[in-house]
């Protein structure tokens, strides 16, 4: 299909889905119904994990064996994790990590 | 305007700040991110516009640049934002009577704006209703601003952007953080970042995703239930 169709598909199809996920509580459970235990529990503790799978999603394609094995993102990573724990400061975090891993790449890495 | 609006939207816009920094930076380099891949600035404008959710906005220029399918994106967003059903049920009672704002305060909940939201203690000088509704607002546009910034700058800027995607990265880890901090057991962190990493060698990097998620929601649900048998005993 034309490039701009799957593009603009592929917008409606995130917006449509994420609205669903944001309103669905509120159509569900917006009346006088009660949430069901194993949800509220679910909707406490899903995201952290949900957070696990997505680090992972970005290192998916990752190869230990070849190329720089992974050790940029291990520094920038480990970067992001001092800092953070250190300072607390969300975008000083990203930040740095973020340039570190650039510089990585483009300079030693490349 | 009324008194009342005049405060509302201050006191909206006070609460706000914290969120304008990050929404700023992140959404810049949600902008330049798009740049980088050819993806102009109506695209990264309507996503910011019409998607509005962070994390997900930066695995889609992933996906589109990508190829993925239309299933596949479809999954994704499933699985990347299946997090904002915790967000809506929590705010059930806080958005009950919001009338006509409610819609928009609804597609606008965002984890910062959940988390400003749901903690926040509103004033007696202060509408409630259109507290949530200049929150969500002033949000939502440091969001467009900042992506538009970044797709805008994204060709002026004096050195290459290479590796610029990996701000996604260093954003879940950060996220990751708190959350981990903000819970005594871990169960759930180490659950998720295991059970990827096991699906990851099973499925591969484009299949994994589903099997994650069914064995993760899997057992928690265990977890929960060996919890209620074990505290039965305990009787």
């Amino acid at each position: 299909m034309n490039n701009n169709l799957y593009i603009l598909l592929t917008i409606a199809v995130m917006s449509l889905l994420t609205a669903l996920l944001r309103f669905a509580p509120f159509l569900i459970f917006g009346g006088k119904r009660d949430v069901p235990k194993m949800i509220e529990y679910l909707s406490n503790v899903l995201p952290a994990a949900i957070m696990g799978m997505l680090i992972v999603y970005c290192l998916r394609n990752v190869d230990i064996m070849s190329g720089s094995h992974g050790l940029p993102e291990l520094f920038a990573i480990a970067v992001v994790v001092i800092l953070h724990l250190w300072k607390k400061n969300t975008i000083l975090s990203i930040a740095s990590g973020t340039a570190v891993y650039m510089i990585l790449i483009q300079t030693v890495f490349a | 305007m009324k008194n009342k609006t005049k405060r509302t939207v201050k006191y909206a816009f006070i609460k706000s700040l914290p969120v304008m920094a990050g929404y700023l930076l992140i959404g810049i380099g949600f902008g330049i991110l798009m740049h980088s891949k050819g993806l102009g600035i109506l695209w990264t404008a309507a996503m910011s516009v019409f998607v509005f959710a962070g994390s997900m906005q930066y695995v889609a220029v992933d996906l589109i640049s990508g190829g993925a399918s239309l299933i596949s994106t479809a999954i994704m967003t499933l699985a990347v934002n299946a997090r904002h059903i915790v967000y809506g049920i929590s705010m059930i009672g806080k958005y009950k009577d919001t009338g006509k704002y409610k819609p928009y305060l609804i597609f606008a909940l965002t984890d910062e704006t959940y988390s400003i939201a749901c903690d926040t203690e509103i004033p007696e000088d202060v509408d409630k209703n259109k507290f949530y509704f200049f929150l969500s607002l002033f949000n939502q546009f440091y969001w467009v601003v900042g992506s538009l910034l970044g797709s805008a700058v994204g060709n002026i800027l004096p050195f290459s952007t290479a590796g610029i995607d990996f701000s996604m990265t260093a954003l879940f880890v950060v996220v990751f953080i708190n959350q981990w901090k903000a819970s005594k057991k871990h169960f759930s962190s180490y659950l998720g970042v295991l059970t990827s990493v096991a699906c990851l060698f099973i499925f591969g990097a484009d299949s994994f995703i589903i099997p994650a998620m069914i064995v993760i929601v899997s057992a928690l649900c265990l977890y929960k239930l060996l919890e209620k048998k074990e505290a039965r005993y305990e009787q």
